[in-house]
């Protein structure tokens, strides 16, 4: 990259503008798969992003020094998004680093363990609950206090085409993305006249580390006939961040080569 | 630290003001209704207040409040 270029990016990553105002944002489970295109996505966008991961430090590293080629700035943020202490301490770690509030929050950390409902077991209903959907909650209502005094603010939650559609085998991560779409809506019509837009991406079958292990069957039902890329999806997900955006609210964008459709 | 009622007076109507009302009309006797305060400014001011005096609103609390006198008083109260 050209050197001015390099300038110009870096001096927008103290914190990019959202309504003129400066702000950094927050990626959680941005070590790799779609978090880490998002977390880059953002940083091109020149916005200063906080990385977050739970186990992948080396990985998280490597997105962060990525950001950092492109001349943008991020920090690698450990922290299990299940904890309820984690919001605070996390939210603290980037308006010391940045110093700036989040303006920009996209929860991303997601997991899955799938089984037919007759014999799920309490574990994995619970575990998938708690990360894809009551983590999610709490970020955003740590979120949310900085967003509204600020009068401005993007929350992007990752949700799913299963939210939408039943997949059989998953109703544990069904029922959690559904329900991460209504608090979607329900918190957006909530802020919105604190100029603070809450929305939702829907990907489809996305290749990452959480779709290596599927067969060829769900491929066959996707219009596009292939799997999308986690830069598909972060490419969505920046827009709904950006100031161009501020009209779009409560919405559901899905990205998944017309499965939903 | 102790405060005096002026200085959460001000801090409040100011706040209140921040949420579209005229700051004359923003008097001890005006209810939250007449100013067409809602739920989610209540909200708000309740986080202002935590963060410059450390009073601790909950959702119960805001709503006993009818006017900002009700508000002002609570405050201090908690902060004495
Ligand atoms: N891939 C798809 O086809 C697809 C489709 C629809 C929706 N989605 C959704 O998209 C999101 C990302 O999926 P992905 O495919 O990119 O997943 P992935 O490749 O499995 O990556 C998951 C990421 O989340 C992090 N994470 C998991 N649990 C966490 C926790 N408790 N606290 C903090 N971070 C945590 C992981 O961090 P560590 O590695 O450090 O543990 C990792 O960075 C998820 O919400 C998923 O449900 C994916």
């Amino acid at each position: 990259m050209p050197e001015t270029e390099t300038e110009t990016v870096s001096a927008r990553a103290g914190g990019a503008r959202a309504r003129g105002r400066t702000g950094c944002a927050l990626v959680t489970g941005a070590s790799r798969g779609i978090g880490a295109a998002v977390a880059r996505a953002l940083a091109r966008d020149g916005w200063a992003v906080g990385v977050n991961y739970r186990s992948g430090a080396d990985a998280a590293a490597g997105v962060v020094s990525a950001i950092e080629d492109e001349g943008g700035r991020a920090l690698a943020v450990a922290g299990d998004v299940v904890d309820p202490a984690t919001p605070d301490r996390l939210f603290a770690t980037l308006e010391a680093e940045f110093e700036h509030p989040v303006l920009a929050l996209v929860n991303n950390a997601g997991v899955s363990d799938d089984d037919l409902t007759p014999s799920m077991s309490d574990a994995a209903w619970d575990a998938v609950i708690d990360t894809d959907l009551s983590a999610a909650f709490r970020m955003m209502r740590r979120a949310l206090r900085p967003m509204m005094r600020a009068r401005c603010g993007r929350i992007v939650n990752v949700a799913s085409v299963v939210g939408l559609r039943a997949n059989p085998g998953q109703p544990n991560y069904a029922a959690a993305k559904a329900g991460l779409i209504a608090l979607t809506k329900n918190t957006a019509v909530e802020v919105a006249r604190r100029g603070v837009t809450v929305n939702a991406v829907a990907p489809g079958l996305i290749e990452t580390d959480m779709t290596a292990q599927l067969d060829g069957d769900l491929l066959a039902r996707v219009p596009a006939r292939r799997a999308g890329t986690p830069e598909e999806v972060a490419a969505c997900v920046r827009f709904l961040v950006s100031e161009e955006a501020g009209y779009v609210t409560g919405s559901v964008l899905s990205v998944d080569g017309g499965l939903a459709a | 630290m102790s405060v005096t009622t002026e200085q959460v007076e001000s801090r409040v109507v100011e706040t209140l003001a921040s949420f579209g009302p005229d700051a004359s009309q923003i008097t001890r006797s005006a209810t939250f209704e007449e100013l067409d305060i809602d739920s989610l400014d209540l909200v708000e001011l309740a986080q202002v207040v935590e963060e410059d005096y450390g009073v601790v609103l909950k959702g119960e609390d805001m709503k006993e409040l009818k006017t900002v006198g009700d508000a002002i008083d609570m405050i201090v109260e908690r902060a004495g």
